[in-house]
């Protein structure tokens, strides 16, 4: 095993690692981001890998047209780069002559985009001042060498706040991906709290930005927004720190701590929320039947490892073998930590065949981790939950607490009712 | 630089991953960023493989630019070896490693790996694709593998009949079949099914489930069959002109192929012609009774298939020999027929001329859908791709070539080649048709009783789950509005509405082009029986 320390003043025991590392680039973020902003389009400046890659992670090939591709390089972009520029021009301007209905294109640097030094920030400015006005086009990196599977979300997020308008005004901004119905479900309840501005960045449609100021307080709906909560923060924002909203003990906390920074009174508070997360428990309670006192591993993946391995021990009763992440926030995720029971191994990077052998020694209950791991891992034998069914799914709050649950114990109920003797 | 929204094919790496995961003892260390590991799901998902691809990635981050990438290669190939102990070795890159040069082949070839083979693999990401690439792997591997037995120049040819003079049986290996390539599983286990009973043995079956040692048995055998020429063709024509072996070139999908097949063996190998290969007095050769192609396809409920319009989209082998069934064994009437496999162009090509077709040689899948609608066909035969299309327009579809789903690697026994690969094609192209039948049927029939909203059937509430597939499958489509200045009266409208409607679209767009050619503003009735009757005649 590699170098361990404590994590601050916290007990907590952090691996380092480093050596093959199994996780999705950030492009793969496109996936879920081009379904929230419905007139944007997402096109990654890179190569074959790049297109097969968003392919093969998407899934579903059910659109003829969708709204992200590949501006795959060819050998003779790669021997000049003004003809480079040239042809993201014409390309670009091809596309938005088909596609009328963009109204914010991401151009979205890859791997060999990044490695050619291909100026997209110059670009996206050479784009605007042709395009004078009718589309916004904007850059950031989903690159593999910068960045890892949701971080790609950051990226964009990111590119976008300095067109978001300034404003004094007082409103809640929540920022991180989520589902439509989750969205306003939450907006509600924070309206119930008497919060009457609740925005959300990205916002539905690319044009509609929420603005942005000394009046706004931030909650991040997800753990992997780090550069999007500096660049808000730098804009005047507060960033409100809590647990993340998964679970019914998160979700309380985050709303609360909403609540907090625009002084509803506690009693209120609990009036609201306090009914929320009895009902949850109710309906985390037959998945706790099922996981309470099963050994979890989580596997370095999507970033959400802290504050699901958090959930799945406070709430659910699990046991915590080891929580694999991507990178370690301390920052962001200061509140998920106080929360780990001691003692919790935290790894921090990844050397995929040693924590396979972790894993191996181990024998965990389940195993969370990615699509490449999943099956491999069924077949020796153990029960395996894969992560990118997370950042598609709703399960975000109080009111999706007992569907986080099921996600999990529909592995171990699963291998339950199979039997072929 | 060029848009793609969706491919047929990745890139040139990827190939060799097919190729090192169809093997055992293999490994592939690939100079790849973090994120390259994506690829891992396309064996572990796609074709449920219960391992680990062999491969291990140095998946290198921007930090590491700045310092020694190379020292990563090292170490990456260092540890791979040591873990699992391959019995050969694949060194490589993908994409953005090309851009960096470190030359990982040469680092491997530099280093103490305990005297394994070694194999350099020079893709160029940005230009070459997946077929490509898995070719390449394949042929370099054994290229390299095979080295030390190379014959000297001038070395007098093996004859495909010296197992005559050895006092054993003929023998060849099956070159080609390969995880992510089409139905390649079932089809080794037919085919060599198949060479048993004409008492014809197989000594190696690569890269799927080859071992090293298997790869350097390929000159024991009397002949190559290239069973998937999309990965096997450069490697077959190598082992010709290098050590002198014969290669089969006839791909035995459909039941003439296989026999012809059969043939081509038989007189390689210098084996007496059994006589039901012979073609008898009527034409018809008893072998072709070990399928049920032929039988189906003569019996008067296929009447309905006669003249069927077929679009045809998929690699080149499988679309040239797709053309092939369909005209001549199932009496489809082929409306069009290409293929995303360039370096084959050339063969597709003359499949379609022979068709009177002009080859679709494309890899824009928006390019293959609009073909594919301006051919108005009853039927698509393509890759996963043409089935999202197909869908799109209404059309039934059946799978017949990678670009592959989950769907397309069964649990049960489905072969694409020999005698009952032909059974497997009957039903899995004729099936689709059938439900597209059944939805003449259902339109024909529409106005009964039985049909009128709310009729329950004797199971009570039953009837909305157990129908609703067709309806589901087959939106009519939405009125049309008449081109450029004409209108259509109303009985014209009528008599529009009793066509079925598939082909509806087409009968409209025919009458209009009639009426203008005849300067008609209004179309009616008439007008749509003399279109009729102009384009029939």
């Amino acid at each position: 095993m590699g170098p361990s320390q404590a994590i601050d003043e916290l007990p907590l025991e952090l691996l380092k690692e480093s050596g093959q590392r199994e996780v999705f680039c950030g492009l793969t973020s496109i996936v879920w981001l081009h379904r929230r902003m419905p007139d944007a389009f997402f096109l990654v400046v890179g190569s074959r890998t790049c297109a097969h890659l968003i392919q093969s992670a998407a899934g579903v090939m059910i659109f003829a047209e969708p709204r992200f591709g590949t501006a795959i390089l060819g050998e003779r972009d790669l021997a000049g780069l003004a003809d480079a520029n040239e042809e993201l021009d014409r390309l670009v301007k091809d596309l938005l002559e088909r596609r009328p209905e963009i109204r914010t294109l991401f151009l979205v640097g890859s791997c060999p985009s990044e490695v050619i030094k291909l100026d997209l920030a110059k670009a996206a400015e050479r784009l605007n001042t042709q395009l004078a006005g009718r589309v916004m086009v904007l850059n950031y990196s989903g690159s593999g060498i910068e960045t890892t599977f949701t971080q790609g979300e950051d990226q964009a997020l990111q590119a976008m706040v300095p067109l978001m308008p300034a404003s004094q005004v007082d409103q809640l901004l929540i920022v991180g991906t989520l589902a439509d119905a989750v969205e306003d479900r939450l907006i509600h309840l924070f309206g119930r709290l008497g919060i009457p501005l609740v925005t959300s960045l990205p916002p539905r449609r690319s044009t509609e930005l929420p603005p942005i100021g000394p009046g706004t307080r931030v909650l991040l709906a997800q753990p992997f927004l780090s550069a999007t909560a500096r660049a808000l923060v730098n804009r005047g924002a507060q960033l409100l720190s809590a647990p993340y909203p998964f679970g019914c003990e998160g979700s309380r906390a985050w709303m609360a701590a909403g609540a907090e920074a625009f002084g509803v009174p506690g009693p209120l508070v609990a009036e609201v929320l306090d009914p929320l997360v009895e009902r949850g428990r109710r309906a985390i309670a037959p998945h706790r039947e099922l996981l309470a006192g099963k050994r979890l591993f989580l596997l370095p993946d999507s970033q959400l490892e802290l504050s699901l391995g958090r959930f799945l021990q406070r709430e659910c009763g699990m046991e915590l073998v080891e929580v694999g992440t991507p990178y370690l926030d301390r920052q962001l995720l200061a509140a998920e930590l106080a929360l780990l029971p001691e003692a919790t191994r935290i790894s921090e990077g990844q050397d995929v065949e040693r924590q396979l052998e972790r894993v191996r020694a181990a024998r965990p209950d389940l195993v969370v981790c990615g699509l490449g791991l999943a099956n491999p891992l069924e077949a020796e034998g153990i029960a395996t939950k894969w992560s990118i069914e997370l950042v598609f799914s709703p399960i975000h709050g109080c009111d999706q607490a007992g569907d986080l649950a099921e996600l999990f114990a529909r592995s171990l109920r699963r291998r339950a009712v199979l039997s072929f003797a | 630089m060029e848009l793609t929204l969706w491919t047929y094919e990745g890139p040139p790496h990827v190939g060799a991953m097919r190729i090192a995961t169809s093997m055992e003892g293999l490994h592939y260390v690939l100079h790849a960023p973090q994120g390259d590991t994506y690829a891992d799901l396309l064996f572990t998902m796609i074709e449920r493989r219960d391992r680990r691809p062999p491969v291990t990635y140095t998946t290198f981050q921007a930090r590491d630019l700045g310092g020694d990438t190379a020292e990563l290669v090292k170490r990456s190939i260092g540890e791979a070896v040591a873990r699992f102990q391959p019995e050969a070795l694949l060194v490589g890159e993908s994409c953005t490693a090309e851009l960096i040069q470190d030359q990982p082949g040469s680092l491997a070839a530099g280093m103490d790996l305990g005297g394994i083979p070694v194999v350099s693999l020079d893709l160029p990401a940005y230009s070459k694709k997946e077929n490509w690439g898995a070719a390449e792997t394949l042929y370099q591997l054994v290229r390299g593998l095979l080295r030390a037995q190379l014959p000297i120049p001038g070395f007098e040819k093996p004859s495909p009949r010296r197992w005559q003079q050895e006092g054993r049986r003929p023998r060849v290996n099956l070159l080609g079949p390969s995880l992510l390539g089409f139905r390649c599983r079932d089809d080794v286990r037919e085919i060599t099914r198949l060479l048993a009973e004409y008492g014809i043995d197989v000594t190696v079956v690569a890269p799927l489930g080859a071992r090293p040692a298997d790869l350097m048995r390929i000159p024991t055998a009397d002949a190559n069959v290239c069973l998937y020429p999309e990965v096997a063709a450069p490697l077959c024509s190598w082992l010709e002109r290098s050590f002198g072996m014969a290669t089969v070139r006839t791909v035995p999908l459909g039941v003439g192929a296989t026999v012809a097949f059969l043939r081509e063996l038989h007189v390689l190998l210098g084996l007496e012609l059994p006589a039901e290969l012979e073609a008898g007095r009527d034409g018809v050769c008893q072998a072709e009774r070990h399928s049920r192609l032929p039988w189906y396809s003569r019996s008067v409920d296929s009447t309905y298939l006669t003249a069927k319009r077929v679009f045809i989209f998929a690699d080149a082998t499988h679309a040239i020999a797709a053309a092939r069934i369909a005209s001549q064994e199932l009496g489809f009437k082929v409306v069009g027929l290409g293929s995303y496999s360039r370096e084959l162009a050339r063969e597709v090509r003359a499949a379609a001329a022979e068709l009177g077709l002009e080859a679709l040689i494309t890899d824009d899948y928006l390019a293959v859908e609009s073909a594919m609608a301006a051919a108005a066909p009853e039927l698509v035969l393509g890759t996963q791709m043409e089935r999202h299309s197909a869908k799109r327009l209404g059309i039934p579809c059946a799978v017949i070539s990678s670009p592959l789903h989950v769907q397309d690697v069964p649990a049960r026994y489905s072969p694409q080649m020999g005698f009952e690969g032909a059974n497997v094609i009957f039903d899995a192209w004729v099936h689709p048709l059938m439900m597209g039948l059944e939805e003449h049927l259902i339109g024909m029939f529409r106005h009964d009783f039985e049909f009128v909203d709310g009729h329950l059937s004797h199971l009570e509430g039953a009837t909305r789950s157990a129908e609703p597939a067709p309806a589901a499958t087959s939106p009519a489509p939405a009125p049309v509005p008449a081109a450029e200045g004409l209108v259509w009266s109303p009985d014209g409208e009528a008599e529009l509405a009793k066509i079925p409607f598939f082909v509806r679209g087409k009968v409209r767009k025919n009458t209009e082009a009639y009426a203008r050619e005849r300067g008609l503003a209004l179309i009616d009735s008439e007008a749509l029986y003399e279109a009729k009757a102009h384009f029939s005649s």
